[in-house]
């Protein structure tokens, strides 16, 4: 369920870096525990962010909820996808449903982030 | 068993765009005695409105029938227990609004000189004195239309002293326990948002914020009792801790329900804070507004409070614009005066000891419902419960039904249903706030209700998923309804033409 090539936050946003570049999204079960995903909110291009602020938001018939960057650096792009489908998010979280691709600033904060069997044990799913 | 609902006929109702048939008129005017004239010629072109294209031409008594008609759909706290926990939806009695219908307080005119509001003028500034004597504080604002309002209109005047004293700060401190609107007005304001977690208790953790407190936080808004319910007993550490690094301390007095009479936030070191006059002063309140969001503030914020304020000339009342460090209106003339009106007739009828009584039922009200269902839904948090309980749908969700299939059961049994899925931190949410209005009677319905459908999920748990059945509407699609809201009703031609 969780990619082992990913890393994982607290607040259950995964990235995958590829080139020094990060893909984001928010994790299986963030989109569970959120519910029915109705709009999102993503910074535009060349936006720069740091690790643990405020990347956009995701709102859900239950709550809006803050998307934390999971990595620092500077917006390449962001998901089109979702503008019109953000029911995407609930499907496939962790392939065409990513948020941004940016360019890592910090790339050794990756260290600091969850491996793919900590995040599942942190949620208290089984690996 | 369902003991308060049975059906009912409601009469279908169209738009009353639908119900539109040209040259049909509401009045008739006798015929024109004087020579008629062009209002173009006379006014100016440019002052003269073009027809509006569609609008509803309806007689009289259909108009009368089309609301009166749709009111009976409708669901009020007039008709039992609204339980929206944190909105305290408490009945607004008829005295408040007799006094408000008064001719003189109904017709009285903002723009009528002072000489001739006198009347008016007392009434707020007799207001101002008793919310002043409620919570502690030294002055209030009647200003701010509503709690939001009131929010940003208190942060407003916080950035303003600290401006004054040369650094505005950056960041303001609320925890996760607050309302969802403290964060988006502190972000309003300028300042950033550091999120403050709860202890297992549900209160404030007074490590994190002694770790988080330093001198670039201009403040801490905190709600007491917070949004479990719970009163912070720590507070008086928490505002002192706050007050150490030069920061200053909002109170979001939402949940006032659970303190008035008891205990006062100017007491326990809050420096200002709002009032949410349609909640806990009981005036209309949840589509029936217009609501008011009162400001309280000690003496140091008092010189930044919204202009104009009203002051003592000899015998009279006055307007004084001359504040010049105020931070200037937040409201055209002087707030919701209705609203302010029906305030104080409230606090007048109730004295110092009912109010008192009314907290102390409100407190009552909430436990014995906690104590209820505590053996049915599962309590998170188990600190004491002020004026609201929070229940988690945790025991009925391993049956695949959550708080949102339970509210929707609720209103089959012919309850409003409770707020559902805040707050945040319990995880599936049932927040019940009875308020003092309730007695025993109507409580027990509700009790019994909330019973039933424990037992429902426990036997049959798909009849719960499939609720509301005795609605004129069956559930509706809300995911449909938010991801592809149609907002504006247009006419089935101009659908049509649209989409071609």
């Amino acid at each position: 369920m969780y990619p082992e090539n990913f890393r994982y936050t607290k607040e259950h946003e995964w990235v995958s870096v590829e080139g020094g570049v990060g893909t984001i999204g928010i994790t299986h079960h963030a989109q569970g525990e959120l519910g029915d995903i109705v709009y999102v909110d993503l910074p535009r291009a060349g936006t720069v962010v740091a690790q643990g602020k405020t990347l956009g938001s995701v709102e859900s018939v239950k709550a809006v909820s803050d998307v934390y960057s999971p990595v620092s650096g500077e917006i390449l792009e962001v998901n089109e996808l979702l503008t019109n489908s953000p029911e995407k998010l609930n499907e496939d979280p962790h392939g065409a449903a990513w948020l941004v691709k940016l360019h890592l600033s910090a790339p050794d904060e990756l260290l600091h982030l969850l491996s793919s069997a900590d995040y599942q044990i942190y949620v208290g799913e089984k690996a | 068993m369902i003991l308060k609902t049975r059906p009912h006929l409601t009469q279908n109702e169209p738009l009353l765009f639908e119900s539109s048939s040209p040259g049909k008129k509401g009045y008739q005017l006798p015929p024109l005695d004087v020579p008629a004239v062009d209002p173009k010629t006379v006014l100016g072109a440019e002052h003269v409105r073009d027809e509006i294209e569609g609008f509803p031409e309806v007689s009289e008594v259909e108009t009368i029938r089309h609301f009166t008609r749709l009111s009976t759909w409708n669901y009020a706290i007039d008709l039992g227990l609204y339980p929206l926990g944190s909105c305290t939806m408490k009945y607004n009695p008829r005295v408040n609004e007799l006094v408000a219908r008064t001719e003189a307080l109904a017709w009285a005119h903002p723009y009528q000189p002072e000489s001739l509001s006198q009347g008016a003028m007392e009434i707020m500034a007799e207001l101002e004195r008793c919310l002043a004597e409620i919570t502690g504080m030294d002055a209030v604002t009647l200003q701010p239309a509503a709690g939001a309002h009131g929010e940003m209109t208190g942060i407003m005047l916080i950035r303003s002293l600290l401006e004054k004293r040369g650094d505005a700060r950056k960041k303001i401190l609320i925890p996760d326990s607050a309302h969802g609107t403290n964060p988006a007005t502190a972000h309003m304001c300028g300042y950033a948002v550091q999120n403050i977690p709860s202890n297992a208790r549900g209160l404030v953790d007074v490590e994190l914020l002694e770790k988080a407190m330093d001198e670039t936080v201009a403040g801490l808004m905190i709600t007491n009792p917070n949004t479990l319910g719970v009163f912070e007993e720590n507070i008086v550490e928490i505002t002192k801790i706050v007050h150490a690094k030069g920061g200053l301390v909002y109170m979001d007095g939402a949940n006032m329900n659970a303190l008035v009479g008891i205990a006062r936030p100017g007491d326990f070191g809050v420096d200002v804070m709002h009032l949410n006059l349609h909640k806990t002063f009981s005036t209309p309140h949840g589509g029936g507004g217009p609501g008011s969001g009162a400001v309280a503030v000690k003496k140091h914020l008092e010189p930044f409070l919204p202009y104009p304020r009203m002051k003592r000339e000899g015998d009279q009342w006055a307007f004084n614009y001359d504040l010049p460090e105020s931070i200037g209106k937040v409201r055209a003339f002087y707030g919701n005066f209705g609203v302010l009106v029906r305030a104080l007739a409230y606090i007048m009828a109730h004295g110092g000891d009912g109010l008192r009584r009314a907290t102390m039922d409100a407190v009552l009200n909430a436990n014995y419902i906690r104590k209820m269902l505590e053996p049915y839904y599962d309590l998170p948090y188990k600190a004491p419960s002020m004026h609201e309980c929070v229940f988690s749908d945790d025991r009925q969700a391993k049956k695949g039904v959550r708080t949102g299939d339970i509210a929707k059961r609720l209103i089959d049994y012919g309850f409003h249903p409770y707020t559902v899925s805040f707050p945040l931190i319990v995880h599936g949410a049932l927040m019940i706030e009875p308020t003092e209005t309730e007695g025993k009677r109507e409580i027990d319905l509700f009790v019994e209700a909330l019973i039933s459908i424990a037992e429902e999920v426990d036997e049959d748990p798909q009849l719960v998923l499939g609720a509301p059945y005795l609605t004129r509407t069956s559930r509706v699609d809300e995911v449909t309804a938010a991801r592809k809201p149609i907002v504006r009703w247009r006419p089935q031609a101009a659908v049509g033409k649209a989409a071609d």
